[in-house]
Order: structure tokens, then sequence, then C-alpha cells
């Protein structure tokens, strides 16, 4: 699983690349995770909002900060 | 409705006698407070749910190289539904240019996101009414779609910042929410925003009510009346370089025009306060040129200040 954070300092605070550390730590999840605080490489990868995060390729959330229980769903039961 | 709540608070309740300035002023609060927040929850849970179908990402593609002026249009449009901050501009424009809409069309949403958005347009009806809030969105499409039609045909694609034609983006998969987590979103970003903003819009009612209460009314018709003809350019060049959001701005707005600030440059005045600020053009100078900038911010405020005249002459 590749699992990967955007988040920029803009408007909103937030800690998505945590929320992601914290569901891997207690679903034992493997992935590789990378983070990217660049606004212009997430417009490269084709995202125009932050935070967002990016799981095997499909954009599961862009633009709002998800739930600690959204992210666990997502790294053990895959996109919905 | 609201007009009862707060008779009933400031004269039943507290006691206080109608007339003097104090009572008027806490009046115009208790009965502006409930009534725009209610306001506002309704028009933002709405909103969001309509704007999660219209991400940016398929905005962009909905644009590229589009005709001018059917896209001029269509960018105005989708601007009101969009959200815009200051910071999001920059990412909004690479990516737009990356994927091929043309400059001008750009523009028109650079414009209308920013300068048209509900929460304004909910205070404006909530205090003014329809035909003020209608008002403002025409002249402010109006606005949006000229501005950017006359940058396009001036072809000023040599004055965006060239590594921004440098950047190819990559296509992304989109997660395509279902029904219920739109509405489970709305939700959350309601709330947020509700507790963001309360505050901010209490005191700027609070400004509002000092106004409505201590100003003597007719005070501003002898400084900006309508036989002022300098008033419109003038609170225009005084909104240029501010910054605040509509959702601020309208209470004050609103007691300005009791006291006898003429309608359309009260407009005029709310438009350049949301489309333009200093701190957006700090950030859009990571894009565009010095000069793209300044042409940018003239034409704005050109359309703004005839706008508020227009609108001086046949209101």
């Amino acid at each position: 699983m590749k699992i990967e954070v955007f988040e920029s300092s803009c408007c909103k605070a937030s800690n998505v690349y945590g929320l992601v550390e914290r569901a891997m730590n207690e679903s034992g999840v493997n992935a590789e995770v990378t983070k990217e605080t660049d606004m212009v490489e997430a417009i490269k990868r084709g995202i125009m909002r932050t935070p967002a995060l990016i799981i095997d390729g499909k954009v599961v959330c862009a633009g709002r900060v998800p739930e600690y229980e959204e992210v666990a769903k997502w790294l053990l039961g895959g996109n919905s | 409705m609201f007009k009862i709540f707060a008779d009933l608070v400031v004269f039943d309740w507290l006691g206080l006698t109608p007339g003097d300035p104090f009572t008027t002023a806490l009046n115009f609060f208790v009965y502006g407070v409930p009534k725009i927040s209610l306001l506002m929850t309704v028009a933002i849970f709405v909103v969001s749910i309509i704007r999660s179908y219209i991400p940016p990402e398929k905005t962009k593609k909905f644009l590229s190289h589009r005709q001018t002026f059917v896209g001029n249009i269509l960018a105005a449009l989708i601007g009101i539904l969009t959200p815009f901050c200051s910071c999001s501009a920059v990412p909004l424009f690479i990516g737009f240019m990356e994927a091929g809409v043309p400059l001008g069309v750009t523009f028109s949403f650079l414009v209308s996101s920013p300068m048209i958005n509900e929460v304004g347009l909910i205070l404006l009806f909530g205090m003014f009414g329809w035909k003020v809030a209608l008002l403002y969105v025409i002249s402010g499409l109006v606005i949006a779609i000229i501005s950017g039609y006359v940058i396009g045909k001036l072809k000023l694609e040599h004055l965006v910042e060239e590594y921004v034609y440098q950047i190819k983006s990559e296509d992304v998969e989109l997660h395509e929410p279902t029904f219920t987590e739109r509405c489970r979103e709305a939700k959350k970003f309601t709330a947020d925003f509700l507790k963001r903003t309360v505050l901010y819009i209490a005191v700027a009612m609070a400004i509002g009510g000092f106004i409505h209460g201590y100003v003597p009314s007719d005070f501003l018709t002898a400084y900006a009346g309508r036989n002022n003809p300098l008033a419109v350019p003038l609170v225009v060049l005084i909104g240029v370089p501010m910054y605040n959001s509509a959702a601020g701005m309208v209470p004050i707005i609103y007691a300005l025009v009791e006291k006898g600030l003429p309608l359309g440059t009260a407009l005029a005045f709310l438009m350049s306060v949301a489309a333009l600020s200093l701190p957006e053009m700090v950030i859009l100078r990571r894009v565009l040129k010095v000069k793209l900038i300044a042409i940018y911010v003239s034409v704005l405020t050109v359309a703004i200040i005839l706008t508020g005249y227009l609108f001086n002459a046949i209101v």
C-alpha cells in the first residue's frame, strides 16, 4: 500500500500525517507513507486542495481534515 | 419573528426604554445575530452539499480550452459556488493554467470567487432583502465576466511567471462520495465554519449596532451622499487594500446606508473589500508579474467604480 499525504501550512493547521501514523500503528497495516508540504508538488499530482490524502493512486480526501475513523477505514478496507 | 424576539429581550426582559442610543444599538444587535446565524447555518449547509459536486479538479477540466466569453461566463458562475481564501488563489491559478484554461477565463473565476459567496449573499438578503442580494450577484457576475474578458483580450500570457508553464500535472482518480457522506461533510463544515465566524459576525453586528444607535441619521449624506461625485472612487480606493470577508462587512455597510451612504456607493465598497486585498496581491505575486497584478487591480477597480455610479443612478 502506498499512502501520499499532502499538507501545506495554509489556512487550516492540520496533522493528517499524524492521523495516518496513528492508524497504521493501531491497525498494524504496513504502508509506504510520503509527506509533501509543497503546494506545487500537490498540483503536479493533480490536487488543488490541501490537506489531501492519496491511497494507492486514488484521492480519498482533499480540502478537508479527515476523521481518524475514516483514515483507519481507508487503511483497512480499501477505498469506500 | 426575530424583531419580536429582540423587542421582547430588550424592552420587556431588560426593561430598557425605546429611543435612547444604547437601547437602539442593543436592539439592532439582538435582532441581527440570531437571524443571521440561522440564515447562515442553512445556507452554508446547502452550499457545502452543492459544492461537493464541483471540486476544483473537475472545474479546471470543464473550463479547459473554453472559448472566451462563454468561458468567462461559466467561470464566473462556478466562482460563486467555490470557496476562496487568498492562500487558495495560487494553487487554483496554477491548476487552471496547467489544465489549459485560458488566462482571461481564469481571471473571471478569480474575481467572482471571493467577490460573490453564500455568506455575503445571505447577509445581504437578511439585512437588505432579496432585491439588493440579486443586484449584487448580477453586478458581481458582470464585473467578473468583463474584467476577465478584457484581461484575456489584452494577451498578457507573457506576464505570468514562466515556471507556471513548466508545471505538468497528472490525472488522479477522485473518490466520488455518497450522498450520506456529502451530508456528513457538509454538517461538519457548517459547524466548523460557524464556530470560527460567530464571534466575528457578532463583532461586526456590534459595530453596526453602534453606528445604528449613536451616529445621527443622514450623517454621511453630507460627506458621501449623491452630490459628491468623488464618493464612489474614494470608498473603493479605501476598500481595495482592505482585507475583510463579506460576512464582516455587511452589518457595517447596512448601518452606513442607514446613515445616508447611497446604496451604489455602499455596494461598490463591499465589492472592493471582498474582491481585492493587499495580502491577496502579495500572494498572487508568486505566479504573476507585478505588471499583470497592476493591470488586474486597475481593471477591477475601474469596473467596481463604474458599477457604483450605475447603481447610484438607477436605484
